[in-house]
């Protein structure tokens, strides 16, 4: 596998707008069930943010409101600048990129190489410019030889690698990964640490596996009952024993983040 | 599914066959056997010049006779059919080893034999030289709506998903202890279909979740095509030419 | 039932070929209104849910296809699947999945004929589909918002579906059939074969659609109106919650979920006239059981070809093929099923005239009914 380290440094300019900038965002599904109680939220370009809270916290709720599949109830989410509107939404599709968990449901034609050519194709590219970007975006992890196989035929960790590259095709501002570490074995989840930091892109990433949330996201913020309630370092976060035991937040045993030097970025 | 090593319908190649057009294909075996059911079932001769062209197309194809013939199995169903023929057809009886048999329902036997293996045999080559995915590539060529491409690709993507999962429940269900042994289990059994069903179905919710997440509004963008030069197409078109040839003869000498 | 090539001549094939080209244009129509309106049209942004779904249900039906229900003594049954599929996906979807299923055997396995395709799809996914969608619809119809009502009329649904499939293809072999046997043969040969699939295939799918509702009784097309109705569910213990948007419901574990089935009693305030009804309906269903059951039984041990098959080690020939690592191989091996021309059918005139004079009753009170409550409607 071939994964470039790129250093990368979070755009501090003021006049980039942030990635993703969710404020006031309340959701209440058709049935009466309120899933969301007002979420602010700001990820700047370029930064790595990790999404904690415990199950039924919301979190799936908030990323399926990112890209415009559900309708906010109130608030407002923009993707670098643009807000999710109806009329925005091929756009916020192509600048939002989600990777769902289940990476059999995010792959779904018949061979790698097309599905990562369906979002670019549905956007409207093409001929060469499209092989193009099928191209980098398999090679960014990993995967340029298994172009022509069918998604059946790959390991669980592969799978998960060619779902990244099916959204990274489309060349997305912010990269949404929900529980990109789950089932994977540690070689695999080690893999795809390194193509996600290789990644010049932002990252939201929603998962439980707290340890990868260390190494991967310098920063950390916990939804829980419909609210973001902690937003800071994500060792830090890791570290407050009365957060973590509030939020149902566990570390695996053993664990300890104090003692962990986190990887410069 | 697809190409790999797990499936069985496919057999990898780099013959002629194999490399023509899928459309070309579909085409010319549609062709072959609609002239195959056409032919008079007298011209006993024209089914062994069909049968001898199909030898040829499956030698040229490095297809194994071994492999062809196995897969002719499934028509057995058909076969028993076909042998009852003789013995509950009307018209005059001839005795044939001191059976009583009918001479049309003998007829008929012959019809339905010849001419469901030989549209057995010709579809077997064309699955066993094509891969899955050019086969609805050339379905969708050939005009077939692109939402019934769609759903047969679908339907193809997931089979494997589904059929695993199906048995991972009947590992789940004997690991426990259950073996399903007579009509008493169906009970369990249906259980485990519904529950196979709510999963697939919901795994179909999530697939279009997927798929409008990356900009899907309803149609697919089409990212592979094939096409045929005319040196293909007269490739494909010689079996059913040579069929025809063949079917007309029949029909002027009967 | 796949019907090869040369089982049927070619003007009657190239016209089921356009009756069923016909049906599928129909379906793919009726098929996007129905697979939008599951979710209670929640807004997943982009509407256009066929292809996903109908793709995954089409999978589903090939999949349950090889799903083994075993009868005795060695034998088994497996399902056909129109019924089922009519029932929790509605009649166009249900249609659109058999056939595309149909179509894949033709071309992938050679199972049932190209030039036939258009006989099998008329026969297996039309007749079936809509036959058992009307029963369904109309049982239901008759006593509406009654959730264990879902279970029986699957089960007569799916019961008179199989047979109606082998007169639907009695009558094709009328028009095109290449071997001259008496019509009569032919048909009671047919009907009374399919009448004891119909049996197995009858129990498998009202179980099947009784699991279903136990769990997610939103997803049974063919029930929704019963869902919507709140004071149906009273009794009905826990379900997952109607009308919330699909995306809500992540893969919650089904078979966890407790599934209280149909135990609740039924409500006390039933009307006489429709107390009426329900001994019409039960006397029918019990009437065409038993008939089946005792032809089952009077057709005594020679389970037709699939015996002689078994016996002769045919059956263990695609056994061996069938035990390759790839699940389509699994494939066809119980179709020799279909082509049971079984001897004994002792009590099949029984059962054809239990149908007959069932429907008729049915018919005459759905028309009754229908005269006497236009306004209800489900």
């Amino acid at each position: 596998m071939t994964v470039a380290e790129t250093p990368r440094t979070p755009a501090t300019e003021p006049d980039v707008p942030p990635s993703l900038q969710v404020s006031g965002l309340a959701y209440a599904y058709p049935d009466g069930h309120q899933a969301l109680f007002g979420v602010d939220l700001t990820v700047a370009r370029g930064e790595r943010v990790a999404l904690l809270g415990p199950n039924g916290a919301g979190k799936t709720t908030l990323v399926l409101h990112l890209n415009g599949i559900l309708d906010a109830g109130a608030g407002t989410v923009t993707v670098a600048g643009l807000p999710v509107a109806k009329r925005n939404l091929p756009e916020i599709r192509r600048r939002v990129g989600i990777v769902f968990q289940d990476p059999d449901d995010q792959l779904f034609m018949p061979t790698v190489r097309e599905d990562v050519a369906f979002g670019p194709a549905a956007a409207g590219l093409r001929g060469a410019e499209l092989e193009e970007r099928v191209r980098t975006a398999l090679e960014r992890v990993g995967m340029a030889d298994f172009a022509d196989r069918p998604p059946h035929h790959l390991s669980f960790g592969q799978r998960r690698r060619v779902a990244v590259a099916t959204v990274l095709a489309m060349e997305p501002e912010i990269l949404v990964l929900d529980e990109p570490s789950s089932n994977l074995d540690p070689a695999s989840r080690r893999e795809l640490a390194d193509i996600l930091r290789s990644l010049d892109v932002t990252v939201l990433m929603v998962t439980h596996d707290l340890p990868y949330a260390l190494e991967l996201c310098p920063r950390s913020v916990v939804l829980s009952g419909g609210v973001i309630t902690a937003d800071g370092s994500t060792q830090e976060l890791l570290c407050d024993e009365e957060l973590m035991r509030a939020h149902r937040l566990e570390l695996p045993f053993g664990f300890d983040p104090r003692s962990v030097t986190v990887p410069p970025r | 599914m697809g190409a790999g090593h797990a499936h069985q319908l496919y057999r990898e190649g780099r013959s002629p066959v194999h490399t023509l057009p899928p459309h070309c294909k579909i085409a010319a075996v549609f062709c072959f056997v609609v002239v195959v059911v056409s032919t008079p079932r007298e011209a006993v001769w024209a089914f062994g010049a069909y049968a001898l062209l199909l030898a040829g197309v499956a030698a040229v194809a490095r297809i194994p006779a071994g492999f062809l013939l196995r897969r002719l199995l499934i028509e057995i169903p058909f076969v028993a059919f076909a042998l009852l023929m003789p013995f509950v057809a009307e018209g005059e009886r001839v005795q044939v080893l001191g059976l009583s048999l009918s001479q049309s329902g003998l007829w008929s036997a012959w019809n339905i034999l010849a001419k469901g293996t030989l549209g057995v045999a010709a579809s077997v080559l064309l699955a066993s030289t094509t891969e899955l995915r050019s086969l609805l590539l050339g379905l969708q060529r050939l005009r077939m709506p692109p939402l019934m491409v769609q759903i047969a690709s679908f339907m193809i993507r997931y089979g494997d998903v589904i059929t695993d999962e199906m048995r991972r429940m009947r590992i789940a269900r004997r690991s426990r202890g259950f073996e399903a042994r007579g009509v008493q289990h169906w009970g369990v059994l249906a259980k485990s279909a519904g529950a196979l069903f709510i999963r697939s179905y919901e795994r179909g919710e999530r697939v279009h979740l997927a798929m409008v997440s990356r900009g899907y509004t309803g149609t697919m963008p089409v990212i592979d095509d094939v096409t045929a030069s005319r040196t293909q197409w007269t490739y494909a078109a010689a079996l059913p030419l040579t069929a025809l040839a063949v079917c007309l003869t029949g029909w002027m000498l009967t | 039932m796949h019907v090869p090539d040369g089982f049927i001549n070619a003007p009657v094939s190239a016209a089921t070929g356009v009756v069923a080209a016909a049906a599928v244009a129909v379906s793919l129509r009726g098929a996007r209104r129905e697979l939008l309106d599951t979710a209670g049209g929640a807004g997943a942004g982009g509407g256009e849910r066929t292809a996903p779904l109908a793709g995954l249900v089409a999978a589903f039906i090939f999949a349950v296809q090889m799903l083994n229900f075993p009868v005795a003594a060695g034998t088994s049954g497996h399902l056909l699947g129109g019924a089922l599929a009519a029932i929790l996906v509605g009649p166009y979807t249900g249609v659109l999945c058999v056939s595309v299923v149909l179509l894949m055997q033709g071309v992938l396995f050679a199972d049932g004929g190209l030039t036939a395709l258009g006989v099998n799809i008329t026969d297996m996914a039309v007749v079936t589909t809509v036959v058992a969608y009307v029963i369904f619809r109309g049982l239901l119809k008759l006593a509406p918002g009654r959730r264990r009502m879902v279970t029986v009329a699957s089960l007569v649904a799916a019961l008179v579906s199989v047979p109606a499939a082998a007169a639907a293809f009695t009558a094709l072999y009328a028009l095109g059939g290449t071997t001259d046997i008496a019509i009569g043969k032919v048909f009671t040969a047919m009907v009374g074969v399919h009448v004891l699939i119909g049996i197995g295939e009858a129990a498998i799918t009202a179980l099947t659609v009784g699991a279903v509702m136990a769990v997610r009784p939103d997803l049974v097309h063919g029930a929704r109106g019963l869902t919507a109705r709140p004071l149906e569910l009273r009794n009905t213990g826990p379900v997952a919650a109607p009308g919330a948007p699909a995306v809500a419901r992540t893969a919650d574990e089904p078979e966890a979920a407790p599934a209280p089935a149909d135990t609740a009693p039924a409500p006390a305030a039933v009307t006489p006239r429709r107390s009426v009804r329900r001994v019409w309906l039960a006397g029918l269903a019990a009437a065409l059981l038993c008939a089946g059951v005792v032809s089952f039984y009077a057709s005594a041990s020679p389970d037709g070809l699939e015996k002689v098959a078994h016996d002769k080690g045919i059956d263990k020939k695609t056994e061996d093929h069938a035990t390759q690592d790839s699940p389509l191989a699994d494939y066809g091996v119980e179709d020799i099923t279909d082509a049971r021309l079984s001897g004994g059918l002792a009590g099949v005139i029984g059962v054809g005239a239990t149908l007959a004079v069932g429907t008729g009753v049915f018919v005459v009170v759905r028309k009754r009914r229908a005269a006497a409550e236009p306004a209800e409607t489900v």
